[in-house]
Formats: C-alpha cells, structure tokens, sequence
C-alpha cells in the first residue's frame, strides 16, 4: 500500500474542483489511457485577468486525482504569469509530498497546467516538441531533460518515477541515462564560485581544523598545511601520521576526498617530506 | 468498522483451529523432531501426521511431501532440479501468465543460458495447446504451468498437459499454489512429476510450503544441509507451521464441498449483481474452467487504485491488475497476456473468497461499489464519449 499523506487522501476522497469550466479560456488534456493517467484542466479568467476558476477531470490513481485536484486550488486567484510559475515540487509540497514513485502525477499536473496556459496564449503545442524516448509511454527526450533539470534527478529510477519513462519495456533505459549525463554535465559547471587564492587557503584550512584533523587525532596522527599552489594542496604528515604506512591511504582516500567534497573538486593532495 | 476480506488469494487467514493445533509447539512442545530422545521424538510423530494430512489432501504418498518455506522455494526447486538432473537439456517451458516465482526464476535463467519459452493464452486466459505441443522439444528439460491463475482463478488443463510432456519424456511440474485446496487434486491418477503449494492460501501461516515429488523422478536438492526431508531440503523442520498445514490441509479436504458450492455461489452472486448494477464491466477469464472463489471484474475507465482505496473505507479489501497498484506502471503481465484492453485493464478488480465469507459481507460490496465506481466515473475526462460508444457489458 502507497504511503499517502492525510492531505492527498483528502484531495482524492473529497475532491474540490471536478468538471470542467463552461467557455474556459485555458484548456488542456494530458496524458493517455494507455499510459494509466490522464488530465483534463480548464480553466476561466476574470476582468482583472486573474484564474477565477479551474477544474479537472482525471483518470488515474488516488494521487493523479489528489495532484490535479490541489493544482485547481493553488491556481485561484493568481494571473496566469503568476500561475506558470508553479512547479511539479509546488504541487507535491502542497499536498505534504508524494511517494517518490508517484512524483509523475505531480508532473502530469504541471504538464497540463503550462499547456493550458499556451492554449490561452494562442500558442500552438499540438505537436510533442523532441525526439520520442520511451515508445512505451510515449515520453520525449525534451520531457526528461526538463524532469531532469527542474527535479536535479541523478539516476534513471528517478526519471521513470517521475516522467514513467523506461518503466514498461525497459528498451530505452541507456538512452535515458545518456540524457541524464548530458543534462547533469551541463549543470554541474556553473554551480562553484571562482575562489581567491586567500579564500581557497582559508577554506581549507577551516575544513582540516573542523573536519579531518579530529578524525586523524583519534589515532594520534596530524597533517600540516603547508602551501596551496593553484589546485595542489601540499600537506605534511605529522604525530603518527608520520610513521604510519596507511597514511598514503587517508591522505588520498580521506582528506583528498573530504577537501574536493567541501571546498573544490578539483583539489590534489600532495605530500611534502621536509 | 468490520473488516470484509476478499482478498483470500493474495493470502488468508489463519484459522482457529490451525492456530490452536500450532500453538503448544511454540512453547513447551519445542524439541527437535530429528532428535534421539522422547522428547524430539513426540514431535517427530507430530511432523509425520502432517506430512500425512497433506498426502492426503493431495491423493499422494507421504513419503513423496517435502516441506519447504514457501511456494516460490518449491517453485525454484522443481525447476533448477529439473535443469540440475538433465544438464544437457535447456529448455524450459511456461506460459506467459505464471506467477512471479516461475516467471522471475525464468528471465533469471535465460541469463544464464537457458531457453525459455512464454506459451500464449487467449482472450480468456486459457492456453493455447497448439502452441504448447510445439514448444515441447528433445532439448527440454522442464515443462511448468500454474494450476490456476492467482488473478483470474482461470485453471489450466495441467493433467492433459502433463501427459503430453509424459509422452515425450519431459519432466512436468505444476505451480498449485491457488488450486490446493478448493478442488480437489488427485496425483495417484494424474501424470503430474512435481507440484508446488504455499501453506497461506489455504488458512495456514506464512512461510510453510511444500515440495511435491513423484516417487521415482530425479532430483537435485535446493536447499542443501542436514539430512531432513530425507536429504531432500536440508534444514530444521519450521514444525510448528508444518502441524499447523497439517491441520489446514484436513479442514480444506472437510470444506471442500462448501468452496464448491456456498462460496461458489457467493462469488456469482457477487460477479452478477456488479455486472448487473455497472455499466462498461465485465469479467476477466474463462468463467467456465475457473477456481470457485475468484473473480477479476473490469470497470472502464476508471484506475484500480482510487476503487480499493474507496473500498478501503468501508473496511473492504480487494486488489487490482492497474499499473499504480502494481509498482511497475504497466498493467498486470495477466491481463495484457490476455490482449484486455487498456481502458479496461487499468480498472480491473479482483475480489476472491474463502469459506470465511458471509452473504451479508457479498452484499455489502454490492450495495457499496456501483457508487463508488459512478463517482470515479464522474471524475473521468474518458467517461461521457465511452458511455455512449458502449453501454452493455461483454
């Protein structure tokens, strides 16, 4: 049994929303009855053009219902530039989380949301932008790039929890790995601050005080900093460390991997013998 | 709130006076049946009645039962023996509708070099026996084919299919696990080389299966160790659910006549009046060759799992062939096997019975579910076009 929050069961038992709006100026229909979830979102706006109301009908499990229903509540009341902002994350946070294997039925929501948002601009979508990856549930490689991005997904389990793609035959599992890659590749770049050679040494010698040094301590051993040239980080050993024939070991195998982990990844621990 | 148990394949429970026939070997009764003194010894005697109860209950010699923890391990042990005692032989034949134990152990084994062929079934479940005489082969070793489907109840012609391996010196072997004990199963007279049953389907506890082999066919043991079960299955006997499998096997051959017929008729009653009051439903299987206590229903365009939670409410418990209750996203392997389209696959239920079961809980879950599926139904872009395109139920 699915462990469900008491707010998902909520939303799927007693439902707000079903239907559809009569002359809605959003619509949109995602998902099929082959894959096992589908939704239909309509939405109206106001004279101040703000949603004034949004309904749903879906074919799906208790948490689809629960997404879709949650969607036409958060959507109230916002203009649709407020509206396009909400994430598959928002919907699940709504409704306390969500199973990791049910996280689709978040992004099911969120799909039919940003299509019935492009319906109301006039925007055509009919054709699936992409290359079609998984043939068993018809999911793009466009769908699990942007699954992968907005989600920070790592592993191919995660994308079928949340896109299904890869979860019927399995032939497409390599290929959505090679996307996982390329995605994660590009993101990983930006993340790390250029440092100052000062903040590089400062930083390092923080994390040894606070992070290796106690752990070397507990058998007696040390290690000295003794300069940082570029990526080379020169240490000596000192206490036991001195003598000890594992120490080649820690300082690779720990206090490289803790330094790279912490401060950059493109640190090397090198010994100095004086 | 009462609890309405229709979900006696997946497993059932343990009846009172199985639990009262198990409980003095949890406590003072606790010595080793292997052993030398009074004191194993009486529960030795013990451990051998069982083993008799369940001859019994299959028409077979006691000295061709051995106890195993489970089904999946008397399945895993028919197969591997079979491969184990005829080494130049590497094929295996199955159906595509068999359990996971059979199933997995399969894709497992044609990984490692084994061919495995998947028999096809029709539209209702049954298989095709064309295809089955052609599988057969000088290269295979083992034939396995389920008694009856755990989720249609759909039986399988396994005595005439048994034959045919018999006539071209193929081993045969059965997975009973639904069928022991709600028909009646004779291997005096049957072909049958191996059949594998689980204590739990039939008010047993959990983790108690049996293994059982014909006198006179080869065999390679699984479990490897002491020399229980006639070095067999090594290790200590579990003796307090033998006794107990032992006393559920002697109550199922008494109610035997009850599964046939008061269940039985519950389970149509309830089959009846739900195809009766739900429009777009229908019965998945062959209604003829079929175990008396299950029945797998189809509502259109509704999803499995929004029904049993709803029936959930009402304390009623039942399961379902959708793909969100399934874990994998794909409907269940049985119902796509048997071509059951998508819009009926997805809301596909399974209610099965014991002699446990009452009118008034078969009544409850009529009164209940037709409004249950009718508020889904409202929730559901596919159900106004599908309303019209079909209103009668196949």
């Amino acid at each position: 049994m699915w462990e469900y929050t008491d707010k998902v069961r909520e939303y799927f038992l007693e439902p707000r929303n079903v239907g559809e709006v009569d002359n809605p100026d959003g619509v949109a229909e995602v998902g099929s009855i082959a894959c096992g979830d589908a939704l239909r979102l309509t939405f109206k706006l106001d004279e101040n053009k703000r949603i004034s109301e949004a309904k749903f009908k879906t074919f799906g499990c208790a948490s689809a219902i629960a997404s879709a229903s949650a969607l036409t509540e958060m959507v109230k009341g916002l203009t649709v530039e407020e509206a396009e902002k909400i994430t598959n994350q928002d919907i699940a946070a709504y409704l306390g989380g969500l199973p990791k294997e049910k996280m689709h039925c978040s992004v099911l929501g969120q799909q039919a949301l940003e299509k019935a948002i492009a319906y109301y601009r006039g925007v055509p979508t009919e054709v699936k932008e992409g290359e079609i990856i998984c043939e068993c549930f018809g999911v793009t490689d466009r769908e699990i790039e942007q699954a992968v991005r907005k989600n920070n997904l790592s592993s191919v389990e995660e994308v079928t929890n949340y896109t299904k793609a890869g979860g019927g035959c399995g032939n497409c599992l390599d290929r959505i790995q090679e996307i996982i890659d390329r995605v994660r590749a590009e993101v990983r770049e930006p993340v790390r601050p250029k440092m100052t050679n000062i903040q590089k040494i400062r930083m390092i010698e923080e994390i040894l005080d606070r992070e290796i040094r106690p752990a070397l301590k507990n058998d007696g051993g040390d290690v000295e900093l003794i300069d940082v040239i570029g990526n080379r980080v020169l240490l000596a050993k000192r206490g036991y460390c001195a003598v000890c024939p594992a120490s080649q070991q820690t300082l690779k195998g720990f206090v490289e991997v803790k330094l790279r982990e912490l401060v950059s990844p493109d640190l090397v621990v090198e010994e100095v013998t004086e | 709130m009462t609890t309405v148990y229709l979900d006696n394949n997946a497993t059932t429970q343990v009846s009172a006076e199985v639990l009262a026939a198990m409980m003095p070997y949890f406590g003072r009764l606790y010595g080793n049946p292997s052993s030398m003194h009074t004191f194993g010894g009486q529960v030795g005697i013990k451990v051998r009645e069982a083993r008799e109860q369940v001859a019994a209950l299959l028409g077979a010699s006691p000295d061709e039962i051995i106890f195993t923890s489970c089904g999946t391990e008397s399945d895993n042990t028919a197969i591997r023996s079979a491969l184990a005692t005829y080494p130049e032989r590497r094929h295996i034949v199955i159906s595509r509708v068999e359990h996971p134990a059979v199933r997995s152990l399969c894709a497992h084994l044609a990984k490692e070099g084994c061919r495995v062929t998947e028999l096809p079934v029709d539209s209702e479940g049954r298989l095709n026996m064309e295809a089955y005489e052609k599988s057969l082969t000088p290269d295979t070793a083992i034939v396995s084919l389920m008694w009856a489907n755990n989720e249609t109840g759909v039986m399988f012609p396994v005595e005439k299919a048994a034959l045919m391996a018999h006539d071209r010196g193929i081993l045969f072997h059965t997975d009973a696990v639904q069928a022991v004990g709600k028909i009646p199963i004779d291997m005096e007279n049957n072909a049958i080389d191996m059949l594998s049953l689980s204590g739990h389907k039939l008010h047993a506890p959990k983790g108690i299966g049996v293994f059982y082999l014909r006198r006179g066919t080869r065999f390679s043991p699984f479990m490897i160790g002491g020399h229980q079960e006639r070095e067999r299955r090594g290790g200590t006997e579990n003796v307090p659910s033998i006794i107990g499998l032992g006393k559920a096997c002697e109550l199922a051959a008494a109610y035997m006549e009850e599964e046939n017929t008061r269940v039985r008729q519950l389970r149509d009653k309830l089959e009846h009046e739900l195809l009766d009051r739900i429009p777009n439903s229908r019965v998945n299987g062959d209604r003829v060759n079929r175990l008396p206590n299950t029945t797998n229903i189809s509502f259109e365009f509704v999803e499995g799992e929004g029904i049993l939670l709803m029936l959930d409410r009402y304390g009623i418990c039942a399961s379902s062939g959708s793909a969100c209750t399934s874990g994998s996203l794909q409907p269940s392997h049985v119902l796509r096997a048997m071509g059951v389209p998508f819009t009926m696959a997805h809301g596909s239920i399974r209610f099965s019975l014991s002699i446990m079961n009452t009118e008034e809980e078969i009544d409850l879950v009529i009164e209940t579910l037709p409004e249950i599926i009718q508020r889904l139904r409202e929730m559901s872009p596919y159900w106004d076009s599908g309303r019209q395109a079909c209103a009668t139920p196949s």
